[in-house]
């Protein structure tokens, strides 16, 4: 295991400015500078560090239970008529790939110095993975959570407590993701020496997006290793993910970026039906902007004001994708598609009946979208199965019952 | 001509009172009322928000005047409408405030431009970064004479001050503490980053914002800077108002 830090330079990588493309950058207001100023000057000297990596490394093995299997789902892959294998991502401790990227912060909050932790979250699983790390090295956890996810995510907001964190309601604009982020960042501004952010995706000011998707990398770091011990070939002819702000996708998609003839497949919360006016489908609804004090598509209105996105699934209810992602959609490099709620609560019922499986609702929209894929009998799909569904239980009992 | 605000330093360094009013708040149409009331009743700086639906840098107080702005029906659109005539009414400088992305979507020159005709004097955008603004954006404002207005903070180094000072057009808003707006905090608390920032005898003036509320956080700040900037107290005090015109007259008595 290794953090992907001597990648050799990748035009789907971001640039020595903090941009993809014309994605990225850094648009903070000043009280901000100096804390993501030196986020700027030190993650990749401490993501590189021998120590920072084997302190890493052993969390992951360790505590984590990495690597997470590649397992080759026979029924799954006999009802589409492919060779399809999940990577296990449900199986980390804390269920979900969210802990990948919080071991990592965590031990670079320590090495910078902070005392205190903060960050937000959607459907809970980064809440969760946060206030874990937090119990671990013993430092103060407050997690802004929007108000709405506050209920329809209970059993989440019961483990932070447990772990010990604080648990803030974001009670402003939509009351989900979104303004949960809106107000981690508010409490940084407030609080600007003793506090890191780890913030739980792909998204927001420079180096945020680049520090998760290499600490999200060993995703696909391990698919390679796994798939070519299963296959002989480590390149598989595509790899899907979900995306809301993009860190399952990003660490799946990571090690592959310049592997084009491996095709990478973004599946975005459809929501209601992309029209419907109740959808999280950035890409398909959205235009370049600022969101999160990142230069990247989002949904707005035409007086630039952002949208309030839906979506069934909590994680994927964001009006905006990280920069990584926007550059990818818009170079052509990965495919986007969307799933409304009712694929992906179709397809986690499905997984549940043919693999013994309860998906996240967030990963449930990439399994949606294997029966729109030109499938053949010989192809290989590796499916990011990003997270666990006990979370969803209620949603999915609500449902079963329709 | 020469800005407005340049104008007003040219005669008066000391004690500039500025005021932050969130543009279509209370009411919609309550925008030119309360700036025409600003002027009468003796702030010599108005800053006007354009309501934004996230507002990073800003507390509770001014982000719910936003929300109520764009309920109200407020967008860019709106508001340079209602200040098509504004300056038949209004001779004190005007600066807009507001965040970058509803700007961008506008087109920074049709923006900055409509800014000029209008006869806004400058604009304060917090996220704008530094850079950006000096490789991308600043022949734009400097064609127009529309000024840049750039923040800075106790946690800002000299060496960045310096530049901050150098890109800033009008004056320098020096932000009391690291926080976002209307915290409370004691500005008595910062007084050796007030003393810092008189030390550097920065070419810009400076105004002191964010937790200035009252005549003695105002008679505080204006102590070590050329005024101070006002903001939540002031969207406290009209956003129950009956009568818009009174309600800033007795504020602003309090205040000077």
């Amino acid at each position: 295991m290794d953090i992907a830090i001597n990648t050799s330079h990748s035009k789907y990588q971001v640039d020595k400015n903090g941009y993809y493309g014309r994605f990225g950058g850094a648009y903070i207001p000043e009280m901000l500078y100096p804390n993501v100023e030196e986020l700027q000057q030190q993650y990749l000297s401490i993501l590189s560090d021998p120590a920072f990596q084997q302190e890493f490394e052993a969390l992951l093995h360790d505590y984590v239970g990495r690597p997470s299997p590649l397992y080759f789902a026979k029924r799954l892959s006999e009802k589409y008529n492919a060779q399809i294998y999940l990577k296990r991502e449900d199986l980390n401790h804390t269920g979900a790939h969210k802990v990948n990227n919080t071991i990592g912060q965590i031990l670079l909050a320590k090495r910078l110095g902070k005392k205190r932790i903060i960050a937000e979250t959607g459907a809970g699983q980064h809440g969760v993975a946060t206030a874990t790390v937090c119990a671990l090295m013993g430092l103060e956890c407050v997690v802004y959570m929007g108000s709405i996810d506050i209920e329809r995510q209970a059993p989440n907001v019961a483990r932070m407590k447990m772990l010990g964190a604080t648990v803030i309601p974001a009670t402003s604009g939509s009351k989900t993701l979104k303004d949960a982020t809106n107000e981690a960042i508010r409490d940084w501004i407030n609080n600007p020496t003793d506090t890191h952010y780890i913030l739980g995706t792909a998204a927001g000011p420079h180096p945020y997006p680049d520090m998760v998707a290499r600490l999200q990398s060993v995703i696909s770091e391990e698919i390679k290793k796994q798939l070519f011990a299963k296959t002989g070939d480590a390149h598989p002819d595509y790899v899907v993910a979900c995306i809301g702000g993009g860190s399952n996708a990003a660490g799946a998609f990571f090690h592959y970026l310049d592997a084009e003839d491996v095709k990478l497949v973004a599946v975005e919360a459809g929501g209601k039906g992309v029209h419907s006016g109740f959808s999280a489908a950035t890409t398909q609804l959205g235009k370049i902007g600022i969101i999160h004090a990142s230069k990247t598509l989002l949904m707005q209105t035409e007086d630039g004001q952002i949208v309030e996105p839906h979506s069934i699934s909590a994680g994927l209810d964001y009006p905006g994708i990280g920069p990584m992602h926007a550059h990818l959609y818009e170079s052509g490099r990965a495919m986007f598609l969307d799933a409304t709620d009712d694929e992906a609560l179709a397809a986690a019922y499905e997984l549940s009946k043919l693999e013994g499986i309860i998906p996240a609702m967030e990963s449930a929209h990439a399994l949606a979208k294997l029966k729109d894929l030109p499938l053949n009998a010989a192809d290989v799909v590796v499916v990011c199965l990003s997270g666990r569904g006990d979370k969803d239980l209620d949603t999915y009992i609500r449902h079963m019952n329709k | 001509m020469q800005n407005r605000i340049d104008q007003l330093f040219a005669k008066k360094q000391h004690g500039i009172l500025n005021i932050y009013c969130t543009a279509g708040f209370p009411q919609l149409n309550d925008t030119l009322p309360v700036m025409t009331a600003l002027q009468q009743h003796g702030a010599d700086i108005i800053e006007l928000g354009m309501p934004f639906s996230d507002p990073l840098a800003d507390g509770p107080v001014i982000q719910n005047s936003g929300t109520i702005a764009l309920q109200n029906g407020m967008s860019l659109r709106v508001l340079f409408e209602q200040l098509q005539h504004f300056r038949e009414r209004i001779h004190i400088p005007v600066i807009l405030m507001g965040y970058l992305n509803p700007v961008l979507l506008y087109g920074v020159e049709a923006f900055v431009k409509k800014c000029a005709e209008t006869g806004i004097d400058g604009i304060i955008l917090p996220d704008l970064p530094m850079a950006e603004y000096e490789e991308v954006y600043k022949p734009i404002f400097e064609k127009y004479n529309v000024h840049l207005i750039f923040l800075v903070t106790p946690e800002t180094s000299d060496a960045r001050l310096r530049k901050l000072d150098s890109l800033s057009k009008g004056f320098l808003y020096a932000v009391s503490s690291s926080s976002t707006t209307g915290k409370d905090k004691d500005i008595n608390m910062q007084q050796s980053y007030f003393e810092r920032l008189q030390q550097m005898k920065l070419s810009n003036p400076v105004l002191i914002g964010f937790n200035i509320r009252d005549k003695a956080s105002f008679d505080a700040a204006a102590q070590y800077a050329n005024g101070a900037i006002i903001g939540t107290a002031f969207i406290r005090a009209i956003e129950n108002s009956k009568n818009i015109d009174e309600t800033v007259r007795t504020f602003i008595a309090t205040i000077k």
